[in-house]
């Protein structure tokens, strides 16, 4: 099986997000900040001193660096939570100074560590709370709140009416990301989204937040203190120096491949090498063909064709074509119908998955291998060491023949 | 005992309700005022330490004391009692309101700021309705409090059952001087239970669900 990709041509050698600028919708905006100061009174340096950058519309951009370099009052001037003492803001062209702070505010989706949803409100009603503002109908909202939930992968008839405490962690870290996108803001400002959530769950959410991006095409300004997070999510990667002292603004690959200071390279850290499996993503691998079955399928015929093919395992899918299970013949040899026990328990990986999260569920999967799944969780195929390897070893070998042919750097 | 409460079984009716009626007006105005002024002093934080300071001395404050002073202010009769009784109990709410409000996780109140809600709606729909709870049980003190300070101030001619305690007490002695103080005690009491189960109802109405302790 090769990669399903509808909008988009996969160009495995261009060093990272293949998929990305091709023919995409884009509904961000541009976001541009010229010589921007923040000066706190009675402090000798400023905090942001003389901050320029422009984010592209529809693109990532992610803040990095030390605690305390500015990265979150950066990120608070763009929707005027903190105001700069000089210099403008625009968004879309428009001077940010020249509308009132809490309309403007609803124009920008805001999202923070842990979600930050309101303990006294139902998930519905946290999903809505800038819908309300806006006034939009009772009707709109309902369908609006629907929707997102959805989009977030939350069934809305189930958490609907929960509240925030009933949830886990990363349920509440998606509603959190409902919430910011509710009013369909052209910017989403995000600060350190996923910090408050364990690994696991965290590269659930960044696969689902890069998904969520590939459909919606937001400019979303990310803040992070975790270089792998802003390697996989971002289209590029901001590094701030104390005072918001701009390090290097350039590609997740460029800032590995060629750090522009000492800075950015203690930053960026060793292992460089591996780190560049976070630019690697699961589609680009060969992904094996694997025998699949349909739930309430003749558990017999399944086996039959597993074992025809040599393997041990049949994927099962549901009525969607979303995996469910993936059970060892001996199981299925049992059964005469197939049967899935335990719906949650499968772990699959997003085709925008790095390699580096690839290793990692393989390797905690007793399959040595790990499923593969598309944009509604649909399955793709199934990919294991060897298709990672096999990756690695191409690379190599284009990266070999360009050094032999150098070509004038541009 | 039997036969003066069956003698007199309307007015003593009559004047529960009159406490718990003087006892619940008392209670509403303190509870808006400690709640307009914990909100003020929890945007004016060098406020605090003057509040706590207030509410620590009107607490040793003795109400008889409050009512002899309110004496020459207001004169005889029920506006005098309401205010001692207001006074007691603003300062349970004002307390709890404090604590409430300063004990909403500031990064909740960033986050409202931050979707465009404005100040006032902040308060409304995050602050105070987080805060509630620990209102709520400020109220519930001041509630109790009220009820025993209301029957003090029975003393310049306030309505309720304070009257039959301190007609015992004048009358000690007398036939009948046991009877009033017993009638008026436990009359109290009743009043105040009743109270605390509306308070705990209104609870059950009013606290959000997703922060209910319970």
């Amino acid at each position: 099986m090769t990669t399903q990709d509808t909008n988009t041509s996969p160009r495995p050698h261009d060093g990272g997000q293949p998929d990305d600028r091709a023919g995409r919708r884009i509904s961000g905006v541009e976001i541009e900040l010229k010589d921007v100061v923040k000066k706190y009174p009675g402090q000798k340096n400023a905090a942001v001193g003389g901050l320029s950058l422009t984010v592209p519309a529809g693109e990532v951009v992610m803040f990095i660096g030390p605690s305390g370099c500015g990265k979150t009052t950066s990120l608070k001037m763009i929707n005027r939570l903190i105001e700069p003492t000089s210099g403008t803001i625009t968004i879309g062209g428009e001077d940010i100074r020249g509308r009132d702070a809490d309309e403007l505010r609803r124009t920008i989706g805001y999202v923070i560590q842990g979600g930050s949803l309101f303990p006294h409100m139902t998930v519905a009603d946290n999903v809505a709370v800038v819908p309300k503002l806006l006034k939009w109908s009772k009707q709109e909202i309902a369908d609006r709140t629907e929707e997102l939930l959805d989009l977030v992968g939350l069934d809305p008839a189930k958490y609907r009416d929960r509240y925030p405490r009933e949830l886990s962690g990363g349920q509440q870290q998606r509603v959190g990301v409902a919430r910011g996108l509710a009013a369909d803001p052209p910017v989403v400002l995000m600060d350190e989204p996923f910090g408050a959530v364990d690994p696991i769950t965290r590269q659930r959410l960044q696969d689902e937040m890069l998904g969520i991006q590939r459909e919606l095409g937001k400019t979303i300004v990310c803040v992070t203190h975790d270089i792998d997070e802003a390697i996989k999510l971002g289209d590029r990667i901001l590094i701030f120096s104390e005072g918001a002292h701009v390090e290097q603004y350039d590609t997740p690959e460029n800032v590995l491949a060629a750090p522009a200071n000492d800075f950015v390279a203690d930053f960026v850290g060793a292992g460089s090498t591996l780190k560049q499996l976070s630019l690697s993503r699961v589609n680009e691998l060969r992904m094996g063909d694997w025998t699949t079955a349909r739930q309430g399928d003749d558990a017999a015929d399944a086996v039959r064709r597993a074992e025809a093919a040599g393997q041990d395992c049949v994927v099962v899918l549901d009525g969607r074509g979303r995996p469910v299970a993936w059970p060892w013949l001996r199981t299925l040899r049992r059964q005469t119908r197939i049967d899935v026990p335990r719906r949650d328990e499968l772990v699959t990986l997003d085709r925008r998955a790095t390699l580096n999260d690839a290793l990692d569920t393989m390797l905690s999967s007793s399959h040595a291998a790990a499923i593969v799944t598309g944009d509604k969780d649909e399955y793709l195929g199934v990919v294991d060491f060897e298709s990672v390897t096999q990756h690695i070893r191409s690379q190599e070998a284009a990266a070999a023949q360009a050094a032999e042919a150098p070509e004038p750097r541009p | 005992m039997g036969e003066f409460i069956a003698e007199r079984r309307r007015q003593i009716a009559f004047d529960m309700l009159q406490h718990a009626n003087l006892v619940f007006q008392c209670v509403l105005v303190a509870t808006i005022i400690a709640i307009a002024l914990a909100v003020l002093i929890n945007r004016v934080r060098a406020l605090e330490p003057v509040a706590n300071a207030v509410s620590a001395v009107g607490l040793t404050l003795p109400s008889f004391a409050l009512v002899g002073l309110l004496l020459p202010l207001s004169g005889l009769g029920t506006t005098t009692a309401f205010l001692c009784v207001v006074f007691y109990a603003v300062l349970p709410v004002l307390r709890n309101a404090v604590v409430g409000l300063a004990g909403v996780d500031r990064t909740l109140l960033e986050s409202a700021r931050g979707m465009g809600m404005g100040p006032v709606g902040v308060l409304l729909k995050v602050q105070l309705p987080l805060a509630w709870p620990v209102i709520l049980a400020g109220v519930r003190t001041s509630m109790q409090m009220s009820m025993g300070i209301a029957a003090i101030a029975a003393y310049v001619l306030g309505p309720g059952l304070g009257a039959y305690i301190w007609t015992g007490l004048v009358q000690t002695g007398g036939a009948n001087a046991l009877n009033y103080a017993v009638v008026g005690t436990v009359g109290i009491v009743i009043v105040a239970l009743v109270a605390d189960l509306l308070l705990l109802a209104l609870g059950r109405l009013t606290i959000s669900k997703g922060v209910r302790v319970a």
